[in-house]
């Protein structure tokens, strides 16, 4: 059957900002799909509000709309361009909740939209427990007797619990009805803590009632991804284990493809079910994803839970097995059925097989939780994780070694050298609490003695996992005890994947020693191709990965190639907007005639599609397996050059390394990298341009820092040198401060000092992205930020063109730009941070890489910067690329042209996901800590609606009228008055604190009195703030701290005020200009309707 | 790893170096590579493979041990194994004990830590060859010489080595819905249990078993099995199925019985290059159109015209399934007066190891037996 003709355009809904749990695995699945359907013939039109992502490039759409992904900006954009139907399964759960609202409005319907991909129907059934429930329990033919899902029972008396827990056996979950944010459920090992448990559960429940459900904690975790066309065709693309059992959210888990430790009997039961799931769900056109548990002691299997959508292991599983989900989704969901698809891979064979895979994928999650300290670090079914690598092996020790050195944190990797302190008790304690760094607790269990059998009574890890841990650590052991280090225990251990680094370690010598003996004995890893079919046919697509094995795979190529190092897994602070870069690199590559090899190890990302480039090199980013790569290039022929600036810190550190070994660095040179990181040679730099960088000094230990922070005056922004994301950054006001800051900081040393900079209160800080190539340079943007400087860049909010800068100043900020450029010695991307204090422009920092900013700025400015920069670092200059039209032929991003609009970038911060040990949500002040997780832009005609269209896109909409709740520091109250004042003006009635509302009410301002929670008495007449705002009595809150950046003590009053904010979702602003945004934005509310336009049309403009 | 070095040697002489796995010692044999990623002890158990030394291209093998239930006959067939990391510890609840003790005790010489995917690679290019694997020589020419020394899988009649010495009876589940004789080529144990499952008392006789000892169980149908070796060879059987076939019984076949079907029907069988093994095979059926997951164990196949019906003296033979990978016919039905009256499959409904969506075939054939029983009554 050939696709659909009755239908001619097609609305596709993105996922918005990266969040935890909903990160760019759907910028690849968008993308995909995009490209999919326009291919086809379709008219594409997309929404989706994040701007870093590949699939907002105005290219991948006919019409690609920069808007909030609300129920009512998507509406607007339906009534705008009139699609025939919607796609809402490849943009994750918000673009799926945001099509079944706009079903349950009416509005598909009045639209006369088809739904495809899933039906309304279909989305209910799969996400729906209880009918999702009866649906499993419905498939009773099946091979091994009737699908089931874990046994409970509903219970409204203690004698009725009591006997549902005999029934079921102990342990069991007590789960309450009705009951707010989950208050009262728990775990009940016996009777005791049963009565207690569900007594307590049984009295919060309004209904009495609560739900006793069998306990599978500690069972073996499993999914598989299933694809369904219209045909009734269903194949499963991959399955998946968990490394770690029931419990862990899979998200959160160490995951492993395919399944291990099942038998062929039972991996088709789970088909058989997973086939029956699909069907009675009645996904008809699309994949979707099905969790499984299994009992380790009797094989009993249930069913946990559905996707009817694409999700992030269906990403995981298209990048495991080379068979594009999406793409494939995409394709059935417009009328094509499996066998009319080819398989890209092979070019012969049909997509309508299941491929099979002759190596093993790992992927390890990465967390954050040094940014949220006060957070519980314990790993529980709530996702925690903001990224994840995934390596391949030929086998699984191999494929954990890889991935484990790709996390980008020295703590990753197995340690074999250094003793042991711990014992075997507390090893095996700390293992049995799910925490990040849980498999390195359990290698050091077993290091220190412990038995295969007692690692798996405490962890329930299979012992299969924990076996082949054993195998990686007695090929450590072997290596470190021989007295020589022979071909064959080298070969041994970089078989089960131990890097040059960790056998240094192990041998006592140097990195560079261990990969010159390698190389001289010449065990070097081959390359073999991803194929999704274990070699049956021959690939045409070079997807490849490094194996210690015989037979390399690498094609030879006439070409010149360009290697592009890539992001790594996604953190905080280096996350999809690098990914940007580099795809953009790759495409205006590819087109000016090179061979682009694409060298990452994040599955979620558009660079590792395995048609993104030329090749793609599904490999760690460290120095040893991007060696690797280049020798193994360079046989295959000529390389050009390898470009390490566009993928963040990560390839930026290798720099040095890469050049110092012989290849060749396109682009800005490492040395320069380094003059502009390192603090003495970038100051040389300034001065010798004449410009000015706060007042600043190094310190080696508090005494020193306490004598410059002196000098300079307080407050000062101290930090870790060498950083990226502002880790470790905090703003101190007074001597007991830094102290107690130097003390917190473990690693301060003469090699690895503090950094001690004047902080600069009040300035407006500026973000320039700047295009140099040795003669001209090209301002892509000058973003003024809405917060002061002090608060991380990559967290706040920003407007480009900037809305309050002069010309004068934007002619400075160019002169000083150039500078910058011309002395580090920039050739390509350039961004710079300057704060602007008193009217003096000071220089905060440059980084001469592709910056988080870049996507935005090319949005906002219809400008491919990554692509200019790719040429530029191959040798095309500024005025080539004006005269060819790819950058503008005058004027550059710093005059913005006639009708351009006014873009506004907004911070996505993940506070609502990171809890305290005691249940309390971590505090959500903003600091000098970069702690988002994604960012959104809103564009309009003027700066008022931009803003609000940001806050709606990031979750936080602005609200139109109601009641405003202020309460303010000190410093603050004076620079607040206005836009509380506009506010009041706007309609809003104000409370306030006690000492607030009598600041107000001396400007004129009639605000109400209401209490703090502390002030609050028992049983005395009064609702405390914290009460109104659990209540849903407060629409905006705007609250700034006291004191220092690093927040106050939980028991302090605007914590408080902080954490409601966030438990009841009211928009909260913790800065005064923040507050002065949001006035205008909810006066251009007021005005009237909120306009949408695509980048298409912004463009024409 | 402390096992012995072995070494392994290609008739086209391409050596490979690993280390012993299962039984030291030497064995020889036809090389195919198989790429399902569960289910080696299926595999292991099938007597189709008698003759053949299996690669499994799944890196990790043995991770579930060897339990009670999963074999599909009473020993394991291959004539040698190849893998490339044998778990060194078997995890699973049905795990009675290790993989390689298994081999070891059964005697199947094996060899780890090798390169398959180049080995894999190699097959698929070159074709199918002979193969020698040894622990008693580490010397590559000196095993070549023996390699080649052995005879070729084409023109090789195995059905004897592996089909039973006797006539037993697996008893129909359920009500009795009829008789059937299955002619075991090397029969899988799965099958006739999926007969049975469906009402059928599954009489399964010797290979050699003649057209008047058939008829003395009173068949409604008779069943040809899978098995070992080229088709070509198997003149007896061929002979009784095209009596079978000429008395109007219903007949099923699966793998080889596909084939011999094949050839009853005037029809001529081929070797194919690298052969069809895994549980990942996709198959239209050409009826319904449907697509369906199937387990493959085949070097050889049928030819005969895709595009139209071939006629022949016991009526119309259409070919029902394809392998939309290659195109090699998977499926043939013979009708006659427009109504289906024997067929058979390539591949495998029995699927173990493998996907079940083929096993709408065992129901297809017990249809057909009832409805002829109906017919009779």
């Amino acid at each position: 059957m050939p696709r659909r003709t009755d239908i001619s355009s097609i609305l596709v809904i993105g996922s918005g900002p990266i969040v935890i749990g909903q990160a760019c695995e759907f910028d690849y699945s968008g993308t995909q799909a995009c490209r999919v359907l326009r291919e086809e013939g379709y008219r594409v039109v997309l929404v989706n509000s994040n701007p870093a992502t590949i699939m907002t490039d105005p290219d991948f759409a006919d019409a690609t709309y920069v808007e909030p992904i609300t129920p009512e900006f998507v509406e607007r954009v339906i009534a705008k361009e009139r699609p025939d139907a919607v796609l809402a399964t490849l943009g994750g759960q918000t673009a799926l909740n945001t099509a079944v609202k706009l079903h349950e409005s009416g509005a598909l319907e009045k639209y006369g939209v088809e739904l495809i991909g899933a039906s309304i129907e279909a989305i209910q059934r799969g996400e729906d427990r209880e009918q999702f429930k009866q649906i499993v329990l419905g498939l009773t033919d099946i091979v091994g007797g009737a699908a089931e899902v874990a046994r409970s029972a509903i219970c409204h008396t203690m004698d009725e619990v009591l006997a549902a827990a005999d029934n079921l056996g102990y342990p069991v979950v007590v789960r309450p009805s009705f009951t707010m944010g989950g208050v009262g459920s728990g775990f009940a090992h016996d009777e005791a803590e049963l009565r207690n448990i569900a007594g307590a559960g049984l009295s919060a429940s309004p209904t009495t009632e609560v739900l006793i459900e069998e306990s599978i904690l500690g069972w073996k975790e499993f999914e598989l991804e299933v694809m369904r066309d219209k045909a009734d065709n269903v194949v499963i693309i991959c399955s998946i284990e968990n490394f770690d059992p029931m419990g862990v959210h899979t998200g959160d888990s160490i995951t492993v493809a395919p399944a291990m430790t099942l038998t062929d009997r039972e991996l088709q039961r789970m088909r058989d079910v997973g086939i029956g799931i699909i069907r009675a769900v009645g996904v008809d056109t699309g994949g979707c994803n099905i969790q499984f548990a299994i009992n380790p002691d009797d094989g009993r299997m249930i069913v946990i839970e559905m996707n009817p959508r694409v999700s992030r292991s269906s990403a995981l599983a298209s990048k495991a097995t080379g068979f594009p989900i999406a793409k494939i989704a995409a394709k059935v969901a417009v009328g094509y059925t499996l066998d009319e698809i080819p398989n890209d891979i092979t070019k012969e064979t049909p997509a309508s097989f299941e491929p099979t895979l002759d190596y093993v994928i790992v992927k390890v999650p990465r967390f954050a939780f040094e940014k949220f300290p006060a957070a519980d670090p314990f790993l529980t079914t709530h996702m925690k994780s903001v990224g994840e690598a995934m390596g391949i092996g030929r086998n699984f020790t191999e494929a954990l070694g890889k991935t484990l050195r790709s996390m980008e944190n020295p703590d990753a990797p197995f340690e074999f050298g250094q003793p042991i302190s711990e014992s075997v008790d507390e090893l095996l304690l700390k293992a049995s609490r799910p925490h990040d760094g849980r498999i390195q607790a359990v290698m050091n269990a077993l290091r220190a003695g412990a038995s295969v059998e007692q690692v798996f009574e405490a962890t329930k890890i299979d012992p299969w996992f924990l076996d082949q841990l054993v195998v990686m650590f007695e090929a450590a052991r072997e290596l470190r005890d021989a007295p020589d280090l022979t071909p064959e225990l080298l070969r041994t251990a970089k078989r089960h994947g131990l890097s040059d680094q960790q056998i240094a370690r192990l041998r006592n010598v140097s990195t560079e020693v261990v990969r010159g003996v390698r190389w001289a004995l010449g065990i070097r890893p081959v390359y073999k191709a991803v194929d999704t079919c274990a070699a049956e046919f021959a690939a045409a697509t070079p997807y490849l990965y490094s194996t210690y094995d015989e037979e390399t795979e690498v094609p030879a190529r006439t070409k010149a190639a360009v290697l592009i190092l890539g992001s790594g897994p996604n953190r905080i602070g280096q996350g999809i907007e690098f990914d940007y870069s580099c795809v953009h690199a790759t495409m205006a590559l590819r087109e000016a005639g090179y061979e682009t090899v694409m060298v990452n190890c994040n599955p979620e990302t558009v660079s590792t599609d395995y048609d993104t480039s030329d090749r793609l090199y599904f490999e760690p980013l460290t120095a040893e397996d991007v060696l690797e790569i280049y020798h193994a290039e360079l046989a295959a022929g000529p390389v050009a050059g390898v470009i390490c600036q566009l993928g963040g810190q990560t390839p930026l550190k290798l720099a040095q390394v890469l050049k110092d070994a012989g290849v060749p660095i396109v682009g800005t040179s490492p040395e320069a990298i380094n003059l502009a990181e390192e603090r003495g040679a970038f100051g040389r730099v300034l001065a010798e341009a004449g410009l000015t960088a706060p007042k600043h000094g190094m310190a080696a230990s508090a005494a020193e820092a306490k004598a410059i922070a002196k000098e300079i005056g307080y407050p000062v922004l101290v930090r870790p040198s060498y950083v990226l994301g502002g880790r470790g950054m905090q703003i101190v006001y007074n001597d007991d401060a830094l102290e107690t800051y130097i003390r917190k900081a473990t690693e301060v040393s003469q090699d690895r000092p503090v950094l001690v900079d004047r902080f600069l209160d009040d300035a407006v800080e500026i973000d320039v992205d700047a295009l140099y190539d040795g003669t001209d340079l090209y301002i892509g943007g000058v973003m003024e930020h809405i917060e002061e400087a002090g608060i991380h860049s990559g967290d706040s909010a920003c407007s480009l063109p900037p809305i309050t800068l002069g010309d004068a100043i934007i002619e400075q900020i160019r002169r000083d730009t150039l500078a910058i450029a011309a002395g580090v010695g920039v050739r390509g991307l350039l961004n710079i941070q300057f704060a602007l204090h008193a009217d003096r422009l000071y220089v905060l920092e440059a980084n001469p890489r592709a910056s988080r900013t870049v996507p935005f700025v090319s949005k906002a400015t219809s400008t491919p910067l990554a692509k200019a920069a790719a040429l530029i670092m191959l040798g095309r200059s500024i005025a080539d690329l004006r005269s060819e039209g790819m950058l503008r032929a005058d004027g550059d991003g710093s005059n913005p042209v006639e009708g351009a609009p006014v873009a506004v970038k907004e911070a996505v911060m993940p506070f609502n996901r990171f809890r305290t040990a005691t249940g309390a949500f971590v505090d959500t002040l903003l600091g000098p800590e970069m702690r988002s997780t994604g960012e959104v832009m809103g564009l309009s005609d003027n700066f008022g609606t931009a803003y609000a269209k940001s806050q709606a896109a990031s979750g936080g909409p602005l609200p139109t009228g109601g009641t405003f709740f202020v309460s303010i520091a000190d410093r603050d109250k004076r620079h607040a008055i206005w836009p509380i004042k506009r506010l009041v003006d706007l309609g809003f009635r104000v409370l306030a604190t006690k000492g607030t509302a009598s600041v107000l009410r001396r400007n004129g301002i009639a605000a109400e009195e209401v209490l703090k929670l502390s002030e609050k008495v028992e049983g005395a007449d009064g609702s405390s703030i914290v009460e109104l705002i659990n209540d849903g009595r407060i629409d905006l809150i705007f609250n700034t701290p006291e004191g220092s950046s690093a927040g106050e003590s939980t028991r302090q009053d605007g914590y408080q005020i902080r954490t409601a904010a966030v438990l009841a979702d009211v928009p909260l602003i913790t800065t005064v200009p923040g507050l002065g945004a949001a006035a205008q934005g909810i006066e251009s509310q007021q005005r009237g309707e909120i306009e949408v336009r695509s980048l298409q049309d912004w463009a024409k403009r | 790893m402390s096992s012995l070095p072995a070494l392994l040697v290609l008739e086209d002489g391409r050596v490979f170096r690993g280390r012993s796995y299962g039984a030291a010692g030497e064995t020889f044999g036809e090389l195919v590579f198989s790429t399902g990623m569960s289910g080696y002890q299926e595999t292991l158990t099938d007597p189709s493979y008698r003759g053949q030394v299996v690669l499994m291209t799944a890196p990790h093998i043995g991770n579930t041990g060897w339990n009670d239930e999963d074999g599909e006959s009473g020993r394991i067939w291959v004539q040698g194994f190849i893998v490339r990391d044998p778990a060194p510890r078997p995890s699973n609840w049905r795990s009675r004990r290790k993989l390689d003790d298994e081999l070891r005790d059964q005697g199947i010489v094996g060899i780890s830590d090798v390169d398959t995917r180049a080995l894999t690679r190699h097959v698929r290019d070159r074709g199918v060859m002979r193969v020698g694997i040894s622990t008693e020589t580490l010397n590559h020419e000196e095993l070549l010489a023996k390699v080649t020394e052995q005879p070729l899988m084409a023109g090789a009649d195995l059905v004897g080595d592996v089909t039973t010495d006797t006539h037993y009876l697996v008893p129909a589940q359920g009500v009795k819905r009829a008789t059937v004789v299955a002619v075991d080529l090397g029969i899988k144990s799965m099958t006739p249990t999926q007969l049975a499952a469906r009402g059928l008392d599954v009489h399964v006789v010797p290979a050699h078993t003649t057209f008047e000892q058939i008829l003395e169980f009173e068949p409604d149908g008779v069943f040809f099995s899978n098995g070992p070796g080229d088709p070509a060879t198997a003149v007896g059987p061929i002979e009784v199925l095209r009596e079978v076939l000429k008395a109007g019984l219903p007949y099923f076949g699966i793998c080889f019985g596909n084939q011999l079907f094949g050839r009853a029907l005037g029809l001529d069988t081929y070797k194919l290059k690298f052969g069809h093994r895994g549980i990942n095979q996709p198959v239209i059926d050409r009826t319904t159109g449907k697509v369906e997951i199937t387990a493959h164990n085949h070097g050889f196949a049928v030819h005969a015209p895709l595009d139209h019906a071939t006629p022949t003296e016991f009526g119309d033979v259409t070919v029902s399934h394809i392998c939309l990978n290659d195109d090699v016919v998977e499926g043939l039905e013979l009708r006659r007066d427009g109504e289906l009256v024997a067929f058979s499959v390539q591949y495998h409904p029995e699927a173990a190891a493998g996907p079940h969506d083929a096993n709408y075939l065992f129901d297809r054939f017990a249809d057909v037996l009832s409805d002829r029983g109906m017919d009779a009554d």
